[in-house]
């Protein structure tokens, strides 16, 4: 513990601005992860334990369609379309499979698929860790802010992240989809005597989902480091985020989200070697007071 | 009845260890000495995250956390206070049941697939502090220098014919133990609440007691696989307290089945053989375990030896009811 560089930090404007922007982009990348995380499991009522390995997908079709084509856009496009359409594909024909059974059975599949695709990104990608680099749209000079450093695509990020979280916001509450989607979460059996085919909607939430997945992916590519297995951090901390925002709420992913990206980027100055439990000591903390999270409703 | 059926058990427990012990003087191949004491850690390990799976319901995805605890607080036992191996053993125990408690209290709260994660984001962090305190565990390269195995009771765990014996021993003796367990009242409440948490309570047991003893039982079975793991390799490592151990222990149930109590011994026999197997053959024994695992998932529910010993009691009773075979 270092309480003493912690309050150093906190009195320089600079360490403030830095380590703030610094969680504000994991915290959004995070909340894109968690949102869809949340999102099937609001509708579907389903965990799905491989939304990690879509995330890496995400990572590693942008920078495969980056190194193609040398646009960042064409990536971020590519990817986020590339993995909602696999997510599709892996929610039709296997995870819809075991919707009825338990828990355990979902387990297995989506674990059985995080086996599968860590290993086939070994294969095509090879081992060792990979970066793309910053895109060249991106390299320009950092804008300076009470003497802390704001690169410009940390200010991209943040942007269209929250851009894309009001979006998703309207969706889900504001229009008639999103409607349809809330009917079919609560009673899937009335919406579907109503006429309405509810595999399709489960099938486009959690195309939906993987898309914000395969896109987070995309977007962390100039800012993280590629490597197989990249997806199961972000899993559990997507998974934590949920537990303190409230699953199934857009809104409690987002505060969630940036709760633990904060947390974690003062934390890495403050407890260095308890960053992770940090996150842990919080969850815990929301779990006794309010068991539903903090925008959860009632289990 | 109760009685002779105690004395049948040991009877049981002690026939199984004398052939075990035989086996390699039948068979003086290292190899297969070494596969029965692999076997030993995971056989012991699977079946005490079964007691929480199959009999209580509760889906623990981060087992492996108690395999990694049990694993280093042992060997570090050994190494860093030197103490005897079994003050170690039992202080594991004592440690792990503790953990179970505390980590137990915060997970039992929550219902189905949220305790799955939350157990699992609990083995990450595990895994993480393994990482980090490298000062203790040191970090990723694991325990280094070996674990000293001071004699006890003419047992020098050194020799590896003895350690091959002493861990048959535990083995036997803590499924012995387990198996009473679930045949007791307590295990018959565990299966209570698994398919009906709340007439249960209405019944007057107190739901979460039952649940947070059954976790900590299980943590504390859990250890000592993780312990004799260590004792094998003479060292601990991080990837012992990694998310796919738990993974590989909750396929190990799947594949031998659940609704039978040596069917996770059976399960941990065919992963450790098909791990054997494959990683002679390919690197790539993820994506061959991950196609297995989807064709059980998929397909074979109730693992090979449910499946063998329901095929064996339709064939045997064809007159009772078959709806109460699937689950006992």
């Amino acid at each position: 513990m270092d309480f003493q560089a912690l309050l150093d930090c906190f009195s320089s404007a600079s360490c403030v601005v830095t380590q703030t922007t610094g969680g504000l982009i994991s915290g959004m990348l995070l909340f894109l992860v968690a949102a869809g995380l949340s999102l099937i499991f609001g509708t579907l009522k389903v965990v799905n334990f491989m939304h990690g390995s879509l995330y890496m997908l995400g990572a590693y079709f942008a920078y495969t369609i980056y190194n193609l084509t040398g646009s960042y856009a064409l990536a971020v496009l590519g990817a986020a379309l590339g993995v909602g359409l696999f997510a599709l594909i892996f929610e039709r024909f296997f995870m819809s499979r075991v919707y009825g059974s338990d828990v355990l059975m979902q387990l297995l599949v989506c674990y059985g698929f995080i086996l599968i695709l860590d290993d086939a990104v070994k294969i095509i990608w090879g081992a060792e860790f990979l970066s793309m680099g910053m895109p060249a749209a991106f390299q320009r000079p950092p804008f300076m802010l009470a003497g802390g450093i704001v690169p410009a695509f940390y200010l991209f990020l943040i942007v269209i992240t929250l851009a894309i979280a009001l979006a998703l916001g309207y969706l889900i509450t504001k229009t008639r989809m999103g409607k349809i989607v809330r009917a079919a979460a609560i009673n899937p059996t009335m919406t579907s005597a109503l006429g309405i085919n509810t595999a399709l909607v489960f099938g486009g939430v959690f195309a939906l989902g993987g898309l914000l997945a395969g896109l987070a992916g995309a977007l962390a590519v100039p800012v993280r480091s590629l490597v197989s297995g990249m997806g199961f951090s972000i899993l559990i901390e997507s998974f934590i985020v949920t537990v303190i925002g409230g699953m199934g709420s857009v809104a409690g992913a987002l505060v969630g989200a940036l709760l633990i990206g904060l947390v974690r980027s003062f934390g890495t100055i403050g407890f260095p070697l308890f960053t992770e439990g940090l996150m842990f000591v919080f969850m815990t903390i929301v779990l006794i007071v309010k068991p539903s999270g903090l925008f959860g409703k009632e289990l | 009845m109760k009685q002779a059926s105690v004395g049948r058990d040991i009877a049981l427990a002690v026939g199984a260890f004398a052939l075990l012990a035989i086996l390699p003087l039948v068979f003086p191949n290292k190899s297969l000495a070494d596969f029965v004491v692999r076997l030993s850690a995971f056989a012991v390990f699977a079946t005490s995250l079964n007691l929480l799976v199959g009999y209580a319901g509760m889906v623990s995805f981060g087992h492996g956390l108690f395999y990694g605890l049990g694993a280093y607080s042992f060997a570090l036992m050994l190494q860093k206070l030197g103490l005897s191996v079994p003050l170690a053993f039992l202080l594991t125990m004592v440690f792990s049941a503790l953990v179970a408690l505390v980590i137990g209290a915060i997970c039992i709260r929550l219902k189905e697939i949220y305790f799955s994660f939350l157990t699992l984001a609990f083995q990450m962090l595990l895994h993480s502090i393994i990482i980090a305190w490298t000062a203790v565990t040191g970090g990723d390269q694991g325990l280094t220098g070996g674990l000293p195995r001071p004699p006890f009771l003419g047992i020098r765990l050194d020799d590896p014919r003895h350690l091959y014996l002493f861990c048959c021993a535990i083995m036997i003796i803590s499924l012995f133990v387990m198996w009473h367990l679930v045949r007791s009242p307590f295990g018959y409440t565990l299966r209570m609440i698994r398919d009906n948490p709340r007439r249960t309570a209405f019944l007057g047991v107190q739901v979460w007691r039952v649940r947070l003893l059954a976790f900590v039982v299980a943590g504390v079975f859990g250890a000592i696989g993780g312990a004799l793991m260590s004792l094998f390799v003479s060292s601990a490592y991080p990837d012992f307290a990694y998310w796919t151990v738990s993974g590989e222990a909750v396929f190990m149930i799947l594949l031998g089945g659940m609704s039978v109590f040596l069917g996770p011994t059976a399960g941990a026999a065919i992963l450790l053989l098909l791990n054997d197997t494959v990683t002679k053959l390919t690197e790539h024994y993820s994506l061959v375990l991950g196609i297995v695992i989807l064709l059980f998932a998929l397909g074979l529910r109730k693992g090979l030896l449910g499946f063998l010993v329901e095929a064996w009691s339709k064939r045997g009773a064809q007159t009772s009811a078959p709806a109460t075979a699937s689950r006992h």
